[in-house]
């Protein structure tokens, strides 16, 4: 009969027998037992099993429970400091064993202490607003025709700000931010440059930014107001009371309404002061005209939401707005979508971020990388002590010969771990605090973001992090040494158990190995990207050109001045530094076709720009007028745009002279050039770029020099740049170095992956180095015999380390491909104009980690190989 | 002695235990109860009932021999001691007391 087979669930009986007094307990289990047959043929197996399951529960009565005696306490006192006094001589004992491990994790954990520093920094942006729960912000989402953008902006339009502020009724308040309020502000003689935002009266009100002085209610509500940082307030008057006082900005009077405390580090954008948007309209007549349902890229909405309201309800609100004002803007549609304040700076990197964000993407991959290392240093502690177990099996033979519990044997050797885990917490505390600079100052980015710094809470998180360490990398030993069976272990002290363990080690090395291997070839191909996009070849000249902000200076006076400096050669002005990731459209039509428009980058240049930078002209001629009253009559197009209007059948000759209209106003081709990359080198969606004849616009003086003593030009051109401007300081960067500063990200990544690849390389060199030594310890005496037999040194270092360089063949066997495969078939494909994947970054990884290896490897069989078999055999 | 008088579930286990003579276990006397009154009789309450008499010193308790059905788990037997058998007679008598006392008339069902 089949109900006989079926028992209760097992864990039950355990709890019931765990928790049960043992006088009590064979009836009651036999009760149960007999419970449960009869449900089986009368309820069905499954039934009976949750009534068993439930009765053992019921059955928790204060007559029913064990009584601790506080005898037994004591004892597992006593047990446990046994525990840590045996753990604390083995790990004595084995000294080297326990500095590899501690090392190997230190260095790990010093990685994961970084990000669990950074993450914490990062999700404590925006925490001190009291109102942050409820705090959105209004994303937009572009689409043009059918064209639709990948990822929102994080600005909308101030129109949509404005309309949900005062119609909708689901929505507590609005704070309103407009960008670009950043300009010099004079008082008296006084003139500092400040930078900072337009913000409606709400601000205050949403956010909890403190206002020290001043009515929060109605600092920012009068036009001309403005409220003033406490530093911003002491750089402009000193010890003076801020408030009243009467400060220029572009010529006009603005009034202080309020002084703030500065903005706290952790605030997702800074500022050093605030303009009352109600200014906007007073300043521009024309300024509604900008209140365009598609102008969305200036300004930001931050909503407050009602208690007890998900963003979720505001969905088909923002619905039907969007139906209503599509129909205001041609061809356009924009979707508005909250984003939660707190997960600003967390979140997707968007579009027009007010300030820095870290990005999703970047907090998942960096976390990614550094699991992947801690495993690997976790692996080396599992690996080291199992493959020690014929030296510690005895030991635990004996305690379990005198009683102890499979339990007490598990506790003891994680307590062992975590021992070990924790001093190695101490040594990755020094090193996080040597690296913490150096991966603050990797990348500006990060600079801006993180502070990194210590507070207590982190601390006991630290702590936390390593004993989950601990348990994690001793877990898997401490199983294996608790299913020790004590009798076969004190009967026959053979290899049985080494043998055990000996696939899943092999399988951990191999794993540390391919990951290494995979870690330091990404880190070479990214190296080589870097390089690849820094020395591309853009379509124009970027050698020993100095690109000159002019922050408002005359460029005809500047110009007139550095002519005198017998370094400078040429000089052009620009509106923009192209190839580094600027973009600036203007809407073009081509009258021949009047339906069609496009949009089409340019930047506006004067007539020295094209031969300065070397643009090629393939036809027409450069620019030969200039502009009078910023009333353009030429254009120089390149051959993306004839390309895409058709123009004159592609022909750049025929092209010459034909008439386009740019923003809607008509201007006549002189030139067509030949493409070049306008954004950057990895960016391939800038097809038709124009250069635009400059009038007032420009805001760089492009500056060609050629000189043997850099420095000393340098303060030649700072003494002139102070002449003419004595409130910004000189801002003037080289081309080539603005074209690395592009890629910087990129280069971060290397620095990192380069890191990471370094530390995995190091753990698995340090596990290797670990069973190495192990084995070729275990087999010396079989080495001696060997020796003294006839066998020379090669042969025993062949026959040594055969073991150790088939598992890494097979690591190399399998991270070569792989990373091949997801970098040509997966990474590299998104990337427009990569350099192309060659084997031999691949194959230099591979190189230097199996040399590493080898080196290692090598070393320490030579040195049993090199043993005196005498001593060996002697001390039998 | 504390909480000596017998309670009314108390008295229908210790009942049952002296009507089942040698055969008073756990289970078997769950099964019991639940014919005779027609309620379902809950282990855990019986249980618990079991312990306290034992403790009271109603009845008392050895284990018999093990056997293939219960998984292998041997039944704890219960028999009623004298002091037991005292008190289920003193509470007979109560109630014998009280029926006495009782004119035929008034347990007449009402109409």
């Amino acid at each position: 009969m089949t109900p006989e087979h079926t028992t209760p669930p097992r864990w039950a009986t355990r709890f019931l027998s765990w928790y049960c007094k043992p006088a009590l307990l064979e009836d009651l289990e036999g009760d149960l037992n007999e419970y449960f047959e009869r449900n089986c043929k009368t309820k069905g197996k499954l039934k009976a099993k949750w009534i068993y399951v439930l009765d053992v529960i019921k059955f928790m009565r204060p007559y029913t429970l064990r009584t601790p005696k506080i005898i037994n306490l004591f004892f597992h006192w006593i047990m446990i400091s046994s525990y840590i006094k045996t753990s604390g001589r083995s790990i004595l004992r084995n000294k080297l064993f326990s500095s590899i491990n501690i090392f190997g994790l230190a260095i790990s954990m010093a990685v994961g202490l970084l990000l669990i520093a950074m993450l914490s920094d990062i999700y404590s942006y925006d925490r001190f607003h009291e109102k942050r729960d409820r705090i959105y912000r209004v994303n937009s989402l572009y689409q043009y025709m059918d064209q639709k953008d990948q990822d929102p902006f994080a600005t909308t339009s101030l129109k949509a700000a404005q309309l949900i502020k005062e119609t909708f009724t689901n929505v507590e308040d609005v704070a309103i931010v407009q960008r670009d309020f950043s300009a010099d502000i004079g008082y008296g003689e006084k003139k500092i440059p400040l930078s900072g935002f337009w913000a409606n009266e709400s601000f205050f009100n949403v956010f909890s930014f403190q206002l020290l002085q001043g009515n929060p209610g109605n600092a920012l509500k009068e036009p001309y107001s403005i409220v003033l940082t406490e530093e911003s307030a002491r750089k402009l008057f000193g010890g003076e009371d801020a408030i009243g006082k009467v400060v220029v900005h572009q010529e006009k009077e603005y009034k202080i309404t309020g002084v703030m405390a500065d903005v706290p580090d952790f605030s997702h954008f800074k500022f050093d002061m605030l303009a009352s948007i109600s200014t906007l309209p007073v300043l521009d007549p024309k300024f509604n005209e900008n209140l365009k349902w598609d102008n969305i890229w200036n300004t930001y909405a931050y909503v407050l939401l009602p208690e007890g309201t998900v963003p979720q309800d505001l969905a088909t609100s923002f619905n039907k707005l969007s139906q209503v004002e599509d129909k205001t803007v041609e061809h356009v549609h924009i979707e508005l979508t909250l984003q939660p304040l707190l997960e600003i700076v967390s979140g997707e990197d968007l579009n027009n971020q007010i300030g820095r964000v870290m990005g999703k993407e970047m907090i998942w991959i960096l976390s990614a990388l550094v699991f992947v290392v801690i495993l690997s240093a976790c692996f080396n502690y599992t690996n080291l002590s199992v493959a020690r177990s014929l030296k510690r099996s005895r030991e635990v033979g004996i305690r379990k010969t005198i009683g102890a519990l499979k339990s007490h044997v598990i506790f003891q050797f994680i307590t062992e771990s975590i021992i070990i885990s924790l001093l190695a917490l101490i040594l990755s505390f020094g090193i996080f605090l040597l690296v913490r600079p150096h991966f603050i100052g990797l990348e500006d980015n990060l600079q801006h973001l993180l502070s990194l710094n210590l507070s207590i809470p982190l601390v006991l998180l630290f702590i936390l992090f390593a004993a989950v360490i601990g348990l994690f990398a001793g877990i898997f030993p401490a199983l294996f040494f608790g299913n020790l069976n004590a009798i076969a272990v004190m009967k026959n002290l053979s290899a049985k158990p080494v043998f055990k363990g000996l696939t899943v080690r092999k399988v951990l090395i191999v794993f540390q190995y391919c990951i290494s291997i995979i870690a330091i070839t990404a880190t070479l191909i990214l190296h080589k990207q870097y390089k690849h996009f820094v020395a591309y070849d853009l379509g124009f000249t970027t050698h020993n050109i100095l690109n000159i902000r002019l922050q408002g200076n005359k460029a005809e006076l500047l110009m007139k001045d550095l002519e005198e400096l017998p370094e400078v050669k040429e000089m052009s002005r620009s509106m923009l530094v192209s190839g580094v990731g600027n973009y600036w459209g203007a809407t073009m039509k081509y009258p021949k076709n009047p339906l069609d428009s496009a949009g089409v980058y340019y930047n506006q240049v004067d007539a020295e720009y094209i031969p300065l930078h070397n643009h090629q002209i393939i036809a027409g001629s450069n620019f030969t007028n200039t502009v009078v009253d910023s009333i353009e009559t030429e254009v120089i197009v390149n051959q993306g745009v004839l390309k895409r209007f058709n123009i004159a059948n592609q022909d750049p000759e025929k092209a010459i002279g034909e008439v386009l209209k740019v923003n809607g106003k008509e201007v006549r081709i002189v030139g067509v050039m030949k493409d070049f990359a306008y954004g950057k080198a990895n960016d391939e969606r800038v097809k038709e770029i124009m250069m635009r004849e400059g009038g007032k616009d420009m805001q760089y003086l492009n500056v060609k020099i050629l000189s043997d003593n850099w420095p000393s030009t340098y303060a030649k051109i700072e003494k002139i740049w102070k002449n003419h401007d004595t409130v910004h300081p000189l801002d003037a960067k080289f081309y080539d170095d603005e074209i690395e500063q592009a890629f910087s990200g990129l280069k971060a990544s290397v620095k990192v992956g380069g890191f990471l690849a370094f530390l995995v390389i190091c753990i698995s060199s340090i596990g290797l180095l670990g069973m190495v030594i192990f084995t070729t310890e275990t087999r010396i005496k079989e080495i001696s015999i060997r020796k003294v037999l006839g066998a020379n040194e090669g042969k025993l270092l062949f026959l040594l380390s055969k073991g150790f360089v088939i598992l890494l063949t097979i690591a190399a066997a399998i991270a070569l491909p792989l990373t091949y495969i997801v970098f040509s078939e997966v990474l590299l494909t998104n990337i427009a104009n990569h350099a192309p994947l060659t084997w031999s970054e691949l194959l230099t990884g591979v190189v230097a980690v199996l040399a590493v290896a080898l080196i290692m490897i090598a070393s320490q069989t030579l040195k049993v190989a090199r043993t005196n078999p005498a001593e060996v055999l002697k001390a039998e | 002695m504390k909480g000596s008088n017998l309670g009314e579930f108390e008295e229908l286990v210790l009942l049952t235990i002296a009507a089942l003579v040698n055969d008073a276990y756990s289970v078997g006397i769950c099964d019991e109860l639940e014919k005779h009154t027609g309620r379902s009789v809950k282990l855990g309450v019986v249980h618990a009932v079991l312990n306290r008499l034992e403790e009271k010193g109603y009845v008392k308790s050895k284990l018999g021999e093990a056997t293939s059905v219960r998984g292998g788990k041997r039944k704890r037997y219960y028999t009623v001691t004298n002091a037991g058998k005292s008190a289920l007679l003193a509470a007979k008598e109560v109630r014998d007391q009280l029926w006495s006392m009782i004119p035929s008339v008034t347990l007449k069902p009402a109409r």
